[in-house]
């Protein structure tokens, strides 16, 4: 439990914060802090556990069929990777309260430093390794926030940008490596996996699976040749980088890596990609760091060399090498966050972070001054400081590496000994010396508590430097015990270990970089020197920027190529790929059609059809042209379809078809006012009449083809005996359980209740969406007028409103006829809806019928006329009937049932007799509501644009006289 | 029986394929009309043809062999509801369409003009 509390913690905070309003610094640092404490006290009341070497752990199940589980796992390694998200989280949140400025928006900040503080513990704590890439790839997408976050910044988009494309896609390898890691061991379950080191070895895609993990975790890492995105990241804000790229997100590479050391390592493969990839990123990195100019800039290099360090350590791939690796990732977060934090002072103070220009800060921030030249000093190995014990491990490994002939491997050690020592000269030099004049603003010491995280990291630097065993030993211990397991060596953390070759190499590098740096400063003029020798050439960021114009270039063409915006084509395309999925489907089913004997033809059904078949052909010879006329030929088409439904025994269906039919055809007898009108062909040359012609034929032949396909089908289907259905089911039970005899409403309302409420949403959010798409209807200018139809001087209704025309006009016999009817025809709709439940009805055809009672007054009386006397307020039938549909099914929920199961009670009535009333009946009064409040809203809000239309051509007009007198 | 329906849906969708790959907004709809009834037909007739057995099982034994297949109808019951909210929804696209860009061509401009 504790657990999941400390995983959802800081998502929680993170939706807190984003809500604070925008300069509320103190109280989102509050906020922040609050969170990590709790987070702080759960790892400390954890502790005990952890200490005994036992593994906390907790696990929710998901998809356990498919080892899909929400697994969270703390052993010692979790323990001391939360410590450090945790701990430096919290000295982060203190310095970015100082450090971020009044303007900046707080809330989005401290919100997604949250969000990654919370990733970054789903990765430590996942016990799944599904989850663990989950978390993972959160983790790059909130650091893609945070380094944006000044997003008005080119610099911090494109660093982002990169930063993003790197790390995730990184992540996808990542997924692809742990999906073939749980085929092979056959479990995504951390500690399933753990165990099966031998398997996954002896595996034939043991090394794909390892390129592909390692690919994960050096994109993190910013190892070679993914290391370029690091320093472009230092555009994020400078708690962003001490937090993100000192101590966590370039870490989760390092934690993974260990994480299945177990698993992975121990073969030459590993040694060999991890290694060398370590080994080539701590000497560019520590050679790059010293030609740097930007103060962050030489961090994120220095950083890129320490995070080499530590993966070469894991790729030597001896236990000895696994606790060095882990000590120097605690001790590289250390100092490394302190003199981020440290630089950020900087800035913040003097405006500037270039080191040609600053000079003297000591004497004017002592303070910091101080804390920064104990933290680089720590960053270069010097004695009694933690660094400095780390990495004698880290020389005591390298001599161990191979066969005593190896001797390119101390080499390079003391190599990136010695340039680590000179980048850190490099940027204490800036606290030295007369204090310069042409800064930005004068420097000074920062606020109080803005110094406070530094002072507390380094106080760290110095205990752990000083006494290792007593301060870190512990926590050590529990961490390398976790990931050894019996393979745990002997090791101490003296800080003497007696006159050897690794402290020699220690000051070796320490005098070489001393010497180092100062024939770079004497000799070369290391100040002016603005590229890197020799490895300017080799430019990670250049190759990152051509791979991604040449891929967007490719895609371009590849679109170009292949892809069209015009509708047309694409449906081409749709159709003949349909239509030869259909074909090939049909060549490779099995030849065996067991054959029915067909039912003999009933002649009128046939005749019926012959109508049907030449009222769709005609729609589709005069849908251009004649469009009213096409349009009552569909219609032909429609009720031929109900007529069929009604003969092959679907009364609902016949009744549903006929109802949208009449609505269907108001609709679009309402949207023909506004479309153009059709000219006659356009003139057209030869050629373009030939391309018309081929493209006709084409559609044609398409069409006759599609057309035979379904026919075909359609036959061979009837052909075949009905398979065993679930028919039956719905038709035994349909009485007995849900207490109908109309098997149909029973099914729409009862059984499948649920898809019957999602589809009333559908019709409720369609109509909302009919009616803003009008509320916001611009007919095209030669629409506006009333159409000729309308202005015929002949005709008396022409010059009559449609409310004269209802009431005096031609209209006034069919109105007052249909105004008699309306109440019949309420009843009638009332009748259906009473019998749906055992006889052909139901809330659908009762709600259509309803609508069409309505609407036909609107047709004959005029929208004005029914407006003023019927309060039809359709938003508010949606409204309610989506309520009750949903009360319904909640009612089950109160009493105990699944949602929507359905109840019939039965009452004794006088004068009515017994009456059986389910619970579906209001849920399909729910039905019943929306279909009359969609289809009024949709129909209503169409009949209104010809009353807008009224005033439109006058504002048309009135614009046109502006204009026109604009330019007199 | 079973070859005229097979025909008739032939025909409709037929027809229906026709009209969608034509150019104008107006075309479209009512080719979309002419499918959907193909369609909706299509999926009820995978219950079978039945003549005169409505499936309204008045008395509590029943033989499921004596009535139509109440889930395809059920099916296309749902279908032709949404079906009219599709069109609506439709023919609101092809109007502001035509309001916005002056033509009711299917790709809002006049083609090479």
């Amino acid at each position: 439990m504790l657990l999941l509390i400390l995983t959802l913690i800081p998502f929680i905070g993170c939706a807190l914060a984003a809500m604070l309003p925008v300069n509320a610094r103190n109280q989102e640092a509050w906020l922040a802090a609050a969170i990590g404490l709790i987070g702080l006290v759960i790892l400390g009341y954890l502790f005990p556990q952890i200490n005994n070497g036992d593994v906390v752990r907790q696990q929710i199940d998901w998809m356990p069929e498919y080892g899909l589980n929400l697994v969270l796992r703390m052993d010692g390694l979790a323990w001391l990777f939360s410590l450090l998200i945790i701990g430096i989280f919290l000295l982060v949140v203190v310095y970015a309260r100082y450090y971020m400025s009044p303007e900046d928006p707080v809330p989005r900040f401290f919100s997604f430093l949250l969000a990654f503080m919370g990733a970054m513990l789903g990765v430590v704590l996942s016990g799944n390794l599904i989850q663990l890439v989950m978390f993972w790839e959160l983790t790059s997408l909130s650091s893609f926030m945070l380094i944006g976050y000044w997003h008005h910044r080119a610099d911090a988009r494109r660093g982002a940008r990169m930063a993003f494309t790197v790390t995730a896609s990184g992540g996808l390898c990542l997924l692809a490596g742990v999906l073939m890691l749980g085929h092979i061991i056959g479990s995504y379950d951390l500690d399933v996996v753990l165990n099966s080191g031998e398997t996954l070895r002896d595996h034939d895609w043991y090394l794909p699976t390892l390129i592909l993990i390692a690919l994960g975790a050096l994109t993190k890492s910013a190892q070679f040749p993914f290391h370029f995105w690091l320093p472009h990241a230092m555009a994020a804000p400078t708690p962003v980088s001490a937090y993100l790229h000192s101590a966590t997100m370039v870490k989760a590479g390092i934690f993974l890596l260990m994480r299945l050391w177990p698993v992975l390592s121990g073969t030459p493969e590993w040694t060999w990609i991890i290694g060398g990839a370590g080994v080539c990123t701590l000497l560019l990195g520590s050679f790059i760091a010293i030609f740097q100019h930007d103060l962050k800039g030489l961090l994120a290099y220095s950083t890129i060399s320490h995070l080499g360090l530590i993966t070469a350590l894991l790729g030597i791939g001896t236990p000895l090498a696994m606790v060095a690796a882990i000590f120097h990732t605690l001790n590289h977060a250390t100092f490394k966050a302190s003199l981020f934090m440290a630089v950020g002072i900087i800035d913040h103070e003097s405006g500037t972070r270039d080191m040609r220009k600053l000079r003297g800060l000591y004497h004017l921030m002592p303070h910091t001054a101080t804390l920064a030249i104990v933290a680089s000093a720590a960053m270069a190995g010097v004695p009694f400081l933690n660094g400095f014990i780390s990495k004698e491990m880290f020389f005591a490994e390298t001599l161990m590496v191979g066969s005593s002939d190896n001797w390119w491997m101390p080499l390079a050690a003391v190599t990136m000994g010695v340039f680590s020592v000179a980048y850190s000269l490099r940027f204490i030099n800036v606290f030295f010396g007369k204090p310069a004049t042409d800064l930005p603003s004068t420097p000074h010491e920062p606020p109080r508590w803005m110094r406070f995280p530094v002072e507390v990291l380094v106080v760290f630097c110095l205990i752990v430097g000083i006494i290792p065993g007593l301060s870190v030993g512990p926590l050590l211990h529990n961490s390398v015990q976790s990931v050894l397991g019996d393979m745990t060596p002997y090791y101490s953390l003296a800080l003497w270990h007696g006159f050897n070759i690794p402290l020699i190499m220690s000051f070796v590098a320490l005098g070489g970089g001393v010497l180092f740096y100062t024939v770079l400063r004497v000799r070369f003029n290391l100040q002016q020197v603005d590229r890197v020798p020799v490895l300017y050439r080799f430019n990670g960021k250049q190759a990152y920027e051509n791979i991604m114009l040449e891929m967007r270039s490719a895609a371009s063409r590849l679109e170009r190529l292949l892809g069209t915006r015009r509708l047309q084509p694409q449906l081409v395309l749709i159709v003949s790929v349909c239509l030869l999925a259909g074909v090939a489907a049909a060549a490779s089913a099995p030849g065996v059609w067991t054959a029915m004997q067909p039912s003999t033809p009933h002649l009128p059904f046939a005749a019926l059809w012959l109508i049907g078949c030449v009222c769709a052909v005609a729609a589709a010879w005069q849908a251009k042209y004649h469009r009213l006329a096409a349009l009552a030929l569909v219609g032909g088409a429609g009720l031929v379809v109900c007529l069929t439904f009604l003969w092959l025994s679907a009364p609902d269906l016949a009744l549903t078809q006929l109802m949208v039919e009449t609505v269907t055809t108001v609709l679009i007898l309402l949207g023909l006012r506004w479309l153009p009108p059709r000219l006659l062909d356009i003139e057209r040359d030869k050629r373009e009449n030939r391309i018309a012609r081929s493209r006709r034929t084409r559609d044609f032949i398409l069409a006759v083809a599609s057309g035979l396909a379904m026919a075909a089908i359609s036959y061979l289907v009837l052909m075949l005996p009905a398979g065993a259905g679930i028919g039956g089911f719905f038709l035994e039970r349909s009485l007995s359980e849900g207490g109908g005899s109309n098997v149909v409403n029973v099914l729409l309302v009862d059984f499948r209740g649920f898809d019957t409420m999602g589809e009333i949403a559908v019709l409720g959010i369609v109509a909302l969406t009919v009616y803003g798409l009008l509320r916001r209807f611009r007919p095209a200018p030669e629409s506006m007028t009333l159409p000729p139809q309308q202005t015929n001087p002949v005709d008396p209704a022409g010059s009559q409103q449609p409310a004269e025309q209802a009431e005096t006009g031609y209209l006034m016999v069919p109105g007052v006829y249909l105004r008699l009817l309306l109440p019949m025809i309420l009843v009638c709709a009332l009748y259906f809806f009473m019998r749906g439940h055992n006889l052909p009805g139901g809330g659908f055809v009762a709600g259509l019928l309803f609508s069409v009672g309505i609407i036909i007054q609107y047709m004959l009386a005029g929208t004005v006329w029914v407006e003023s006397r019927l309060h039809l307020q359709p938003h508010r039938w949606l409204a309610l009937g989506l309520a009750l549909a949903v009360l319904t099914g909640l009612g089950a929920l109160v009493v105990g049932y699944p949602f929507l199961t359905s109840h019939t009670a039965h009452f004794e009535l006088p004068l009515l007799g017994e009456l059986h009333l389910p619970s579906a009946f209001f849920f399909d009064l729910g039905v019943f509501s929306v279909v009359v409040g969609a289809t009024m809203l949709i129909l209503t809000a169409l009949a209104h644009q010809s009353l807008r239309s009224h005033r439109l051509p006058v504002a048309a007009i009135d614009a046109a006289d502006a204009t026109g007198q604009e330019k007199n | 029986m079973e070859a005229v329906i097979a025909i008739a849906i032939g025909v409709l969708f037929a027809s229906g394929v026709w009209l969608i790959l034509r150019p104008r907004t107006f075309q479209v709809i009512i080719g979309l009309l002419l499918m959907s009834y193909a369609v909706n037909l299509f999926i009820f007739i995978m219950g079978r043809l039945w003549v005169n057995k409505p499936p309204l099982t008045l008395e509590q034994a029943v033989d499921p062999a004596l009535f139509a297949d109440p889930v395809p109808q059920a099916l296309v019951l749902t279908a032709i509801v949404i079906g009219f909210a599709t069109t609506a929804l439709y023919l609101v696209l092809l109007l502001t369409s035509r309001g916005l860009t002056g033509t009711d061509h299917v790709d809002g401009k006049e083609p090479r003009q």
